[in-house]
C-alpha cells in the first residue's frame, strides 16, 4: 500500500476563497490539543480567545491596532514570494525601518506634522528598502541564495540596532537600550477616541491597495508575476529579470519598513530592542494564507492579529500560555499548505 | 596585544572555538544528510529549539543529561518525520514547508517550557556537562586542553564527521542516498525507494540538528532562554552551502565560524574598547561575505527542492 496523488480537474473559483478558510477551521480545531495540554477548558477558552479578539469595541480596535504591521508585513512577504524572490528578512527590514524612523522622527522637531510624517515614513521606506535589496543583489549578481541571506541579515540588522541603543541612538542620560522620544510632530495622530487607532491602520489598507494596483494595473506588477511563474521564459520574453528582482526587493522591504516606522511613530514613540515580537516572521504566515493576494494578506492579517490579542485574555482567564498564538499561527501555514495541495491533487492509496 | 599573544589566550580561543562549532556542526551535519538525499529542511532553526528546551526539561526533571540528549534527538526525529510527511509524501514546497517547521516548533517549544516551568524570575538550571580530559592527550601543552579536554558532545560531533563522510562516500548507503538526491528517477529504476531513502535522512538529519539545540541548554549553557539557538540553525545552512555539500568542509566551516565567535567573545572579555553589539553581527556578515565567495562555484545535489512523483516523469 502506498499513497498516491493525483492530479484533480481544476476546481471551480469560488474554491479558492472556501481554502483559507476551511484551513482557519482546522487549525483552530488542532488548537484544542495545546489548549487541553494546558488545561484549559475548551468552550470557555476558544470564548475568551474570540472576545479578546473582537468581543469589545476597545479590544476590536487593539486588533486593528496589532493588523497594522502584521499587514505591511504580510504584503512585503507576498509582493516578494510572487515573484520568487524568497524574502524572509521582513523582520530586519521592519528593524531597519523602526532605526531609520526614530532617527529621523527625533531630528524632526522643528518640522511641521505634515513633512515631518513624510519625513519618517519615507526614511522607514528607504530603509527598509535598501536592507532588502542586498539579498536581491547578491541573488542576482552572485546567485547566493536569497533565503538563507536574508534570514542572516535579519540577526545583523538586529546586533545593529543593539549597537544603536547603546551608542548613538541611546536616550542621553539613560543606560537602558533605549533610544529618546521622537518629535510630537512626528506622532501618527490617534483617529479615533478612547483608542490607540491611528494613522498606520489607515495607511496600511492604502498600501494594500496600492499593492494591488500595481500587481493587477502595472506593467511592473505584471513583469514581476512573470519572473515568478517562469524566470526563462521570462527572460526570454525580453524582460530585465535583474531589475524587476531588484524592483520587487525595494518595494516589499520598503513595505516592511513601514510596519517598522508605525510601531515607532504610532505606538511606543521610542527605539527598543523588543519593538518587534516577531512581524516579520508572521508575514510568511500572513502571505501564504492570503494566497499572496493583496486583500487575503489583510484579512489573515487581521486574523492573526486577533489570535494575539484575544491570546491575552485567554491567557489571562484560562492560565493557557500567550505563546498558544504562535503555536496556532504555525500550524495554520503547516494546515495551509496541505489544504492548497488538496485543491490540485487527490490522494488515493494503491497497492503495489 | 600582549594578551592576545599569550598562550592562556590562545588555549582559551582554541577551546571556545570548539565550543562554538560544536552545535554548528551537527546541524551543518544534520542538514547534509538532508539535502544530499533531496530535501531543503528550512525546519532546522526550530528543531534546533525544540532540541534545547526538550533536552532541558527532560534533564530538569530526570536529573539525567544524556536522557535530555536522547529526547533531544526525538523531539527533531519527530518534528523531522513531519517535514517528510509533507515534503516527501505530499511532495509540497520544502521552502513553505521548511519555514513552517520553524514557526511552528518554535511557537510549541516556548509554548511547552511556559508551561511546564511556569513564570518564575529566575530561569530554572540544570548541572551541565562537565568536560571530559582524554587521557594523554588533554596533556599536550596548550593543544591538550583546548582540543582534549571537552565535554562529551563535543567529541561525538567530531566523530561524526569522518563517520558521515564515510556513510556518504564509501558504503552503498551513501551511494543509494546520494543518488536519490542526483536523480531520484535512476535511483527507483535499480529499486531504490526515493521515499524511504528520504524519510530516513531527514529523520536522521532531525536527530542531529535536536542534538545540537540540546548541547546549547545542557553544556554551552544551562538554562532555556527563547533565543538560545539565535540563528545557529540559518548559520548551518549557510556552512553546507560553504562546504559544497561536503560533510568534511561544511564542517570547517563550521569551525571558522566557532573561531570567529570565540574571538569576539573574547576581545569582549578581555574589555577591548569597541562596540560589542558590532562584533556579535561579524560572524553573520562574514557567512554572507562567504556565501558570495562560494555561490557561483557551488553545485547543490541536482533533485533539492524537487518533489519526486514517480508518476510525473517528464
Amino acid at each position: 500500500m502506498r499513497l498516491v496523488l493525483k492530479k484533480r480537474a481544476p476546481l471551480p473559483p469560488w474554491i479558492r476563497l472556501l481554502v483559507p478558510l476551511g484551513a482557519i477551521l482546522v487549525t483552530l480545531l488542532l488548537s484544542a490539543v495545546p489548549i487541553l495540554a494546558a488545561g484549559g477548558a475548551l468552550w470557555p477558552s476558544y470564548a475568551s480567545l474570540f472576545k479578546g479578539a473582537v468581543g469589545t469595541r476597545y479590544n476590536f480596535l487593539e486588533t486593528c491596532v496589532k493588523a497594522a504591521p502584521l499587514t505591511f508585513t504580510g504584503l512585503a512577504v507576498a509582493f516578494a514570494f510572487r515573484a520568487k524572490f524568497w524574502n524572509t528578512g521582513a523582520e530586519g527590514q521592519l528593524l531597519a525601518g523602526a532605526i531609520a524612523a526614530t532617527a529621523a522622527g527625533v531630528a524632526s522637531s522643528n518640522l511641521p506634522p505634515l513633512l515631518a510624517l513624510l519625513f519618517v515614513c519615507g526614511a522607514g521606506f528607504l530603509a527598509g528598502g535598501a536592507w532588502a535589496a542586498i539579498p536581491a543583489v547578491l541573488k542576482t549578481k552572485y546567485r547566493v541564495d536569497d533565503v538563507v541571506t536574508s534570514l542572516l541579515l535579519n540577526y545583523v540588522m538586529w546586533h545593529i540596532m543593539g549597537y544603536l541603543l547603546f551608542g548613538p541612538l541611546q536616550m542621553p542620560g539613560s543606560s537602558w537600550p533605549r533610544s529618546a522620544a521622537i518629535a510630537e510632530s512626528a506622532h501618527f495622530p490617534i483617529l479615533l477616541a478612547k483608542s490607540r487607532f491611528h494613522l498606520g491602520i489607515v495607511l496600511a489598507l492604502a498600501a494594500v491597495f496600492v499593492v494591488w494596483f500595481i500587481n493587477s494595473k502595472t506593467v511592473f506588477g505584471y513583469q514581476a508575476r512573470a519572473v515568478g511563474v517562469n524566470q526563462k521564459a521570462a527572460a526570454f520574453a525580453g524582460i530585465g529579470v535583474k531589475s524587476v528582482i531588484l524592483k520587487t526587493a525595494l518595494l516589499s522591504g520598503g513595505l516592511a519598513g513601514l510596519a517598522g516606522v508605525g510601531e515607532v511613530a504610532a505606538i511606543h514613540h521610542h527605539l527598543l530592542m523588543d519593538i518587534s515580537p516577531g512581524f516579520g516572521y508572521s508575514g510568511i504566515v500572513i502571505a501564504m494564507l492570503g494566497q499572496l493576494h493583496p486583500a487575503g494578506v489583510a484579512l489573515s492579517a487581521f486574523f492573526f492579529s486577533g489570535i494575539a490579542v484575544g491570546a491575552q485574555s485567554m491567557s489571562r482567564i484560562t492560565g493557557v500560555p500567550t505563546y498558544i498564538a504562535d503555536v496556532i499561527q504555525g500550524m495554520a501555514l503547516l494546515v495551509m499548505l496541505v489544504a492548497l495541495l488538496l485543491t490540485e491533487y487527490r490522494i488515493q492509496a494503491v497497492r503495489d | 596585544m600582549d594578551h592576545i599573544l599569550s598562550a592562556t589566550f590562545l588555549t582559551g580561543l582554541l577551546a571556545a572555538m570548539m565550543r562554538m562549532a560544536t552545535p554548528i556542526i551537527f546541524g551543518t551535519l544534520g542538514e547534509i544528510l538532508s539535502e544530499r538525499a533531496g530535501v531543503l529542511n528550512l525546519g532546522i532553526e526550530g528543531i534546533m529549539l525544540m532540541g534545547a528546551m526538550s533536552g532541558f526539561l527532560t534533564t530538569l526533571h530526570t536529573g539525567s543529561l544524556w536522557l535530555g540528549v536522547a529526547a533531544a534527538a526525538l523531539s527533531g526525529v519527530l518534528l523531522a518525520l513531519l517535514m517528510a510527511l509533507l515534503t516527501v509524501t505530499l511532495g509540497l514546497s520544502q521552502h513553505v514547508s521548511g519555514l513552517g517547521i520553524t514557526l511552528f516548533s518554535t511557537g510549541l517549544a516556548m509554548f511547552i517550557y511556559r508551561l511546564s516551568v511556569g513564570s518564575p524570575v529566575n530561569p530554572p538550571t540544570v548541572t551541565p556537562f562537565t568536560q571530559v580530559a582524554l587521557p594523554a592527550l588533554s596533556s599536550i601543552p596548550i593543544l591538550g586542553e583546548a582540543f582534549f579536554t571537552q565535554y562529551a558532545l563535543v567529541y561525538v560531533a567530531f566523530l561524526l564527521i569522518p563517520v558521515l563522510w564515510v556513510l556518504l562516500y564509501r558504503t552503498t548507503w551513501g551511494l543509494a542516498i546520494r543518488t536519490v538526491g542526483e536523480n531520484p528517477f535512476a535511483a527507483d529504476t535499480v529499486g531504490i525507494s526515493v521515499p524511504l531513502v528520504r524519510t530516513l535522512c531527514l529523520a536522521a538529519g532531525g536527530a542531529l540538528m535536536g542534538v545540537g539545540g540540546a548541547f546549547l541548554t545542557l553544556a554551552h549553557q544551562n538554562m532555556f532562554l527563547i533565543d538560545v539557538v539565535g540563528g545557529r540553525g540559518w548559520i548551518s545552512i549557510a556552512m553546507v552551502i560553504f562546504g559544497n555539500w561536503d560533510p568534511v568542509r561544511g564542517a570547517a566551516g563550521a569551525l571558522i565560524f566557532g573561531l570567529l565567535d570565540a574571538f569576539q567573545l573574547r576581545l569582549q572579555a578581555l574589555g577591548v574598547d569597541l562596540p560589542f553589539h558590532l562584533f556579535l553581527a561579524l560572524p553573520y556578515v562574514l557567512t554572507v561575505v562567504a556565501l558570495v565567495g562560494v555561490s557561483r562555484k557551488s553545485s547543490a545535489p541536482a533533485a533539492l527542492l524537487k518533489p519526486y512523483r514517480r508518476e510525473e516523469k517528464g
